[in-house]
């Protein structure tokens, strides 16, 4: 860092602003997290105030079309959100590239496989 | 704080901190806050599979539903269920305070030490709740 910088340096002339480098996780890591808080208080207030309890009841709140786009839509964030997280702990501490690149690779089918699951059980109800 | 002139005894330096040596190593309680939320998230990532599956149980049928109370009554099933609980709360209140800091709501030493143990004061005792809750003290 205190080294004086030469034209031949790595990322001399890179333009910061603009560069993407994760920005777009990073935003899409909050956006995720807003919707997954919103989604699971509101679900867990509404549990709380009772009148849940038995299959019929639990199930019965799913059965509504608007409920079940609703929380795949929170299951998705919850996914993707997982990815973003999951993804930087490979990054800080996996270094031997092809491992790491295995992992990301092996988190990303598991979290596809949990998605398409995720469909199957709220279009079931 | 103790300035580097102090009298005490000499404070251990950590450069690149080894595995063996993170237990020596004295966090301060918003770097405490930090690992945890990253060791919650990996546990809850972990939980995956186990969640959907008792998610699917109590969607499927009365039949499937009754399994998953019946798994739920075991004290070891309690215990998982309960770490995932801590998890969850931690996450989430340890997630709240670092969306007000990205919002340069509390960034200051002072404000960002009190706010980190706030977290504790606050998903601990949920905790502990949920806990009677779920061995049915409460």
């Amino acid at each position: 860092m205190s080294s004086p910088m030469t034209p031949s340096d790595n990322g001399y002339r890179r333009i910061v602003v603009g560069a993407h480098k994760g920005v777009g996780a990073f935003a899409l890591q909050r956006l995720t997290a807003i919707v997954l808080a919103a989604f699971v208080v509101v679900l867990i207030l509404r549990t709380l105030s009772g009148g849940l309890a038995g299959y019929d009841a639990w199930a019965g709140l799913f059965v509504p079309l608007w409920m079940k786009i609703v929380s795949l839509i929170a299951l998705f964030a919850l996914f993707y959100h997982a990815w973003i997280g999951v993804r930087d702990i490979w990054m800080d501490y996996v270094k031997p590239t092809w491992i790491r690149v295995t992992l990301h690779t092996l988190t990303v089918l598991w979290l596809l496989f949990c998605a398409v699951w995720s469909v199957q059980i709220l279009w079931r109800v | 704080m103790s300035s580097p002139h102090s009298t005490g005894k000499p404070r251990p330096e950590f450069r690149n901190i080894h595995v063996t040596q993170i237990l020596q190593y004295r966090l301060p309680p918003p770097g405490m806050v930090s690992i945890m939320h990253r060791i919650s998230g990996a546990l809850m990532f972990l939980a995956l599979p186990l969640l959907l599956w008792l998610f699917d149980l109590s969607l499927t049928s009365e039949l499937s539903f009754a399994r998953l109370v019946e798994f739920a009554s075991g004290w070891f099933a309690k215990l998982i269920l309960l770490v995932l609980i801590w998890a969850f709360l931690h996450h989430l209140v340890a997630g709240i305070r670092y969306l007000l800091l990205d919002l340069h709501l509390g960034v200051e030493r002072a404000a960002a030490r009190t706010s980190a143990l706030a977290v504790y004061w606050i998903s601990l005792p949920l905790t502990v709740l949920a806990g009677l809750r779920l061995f049915g003290v409460l």
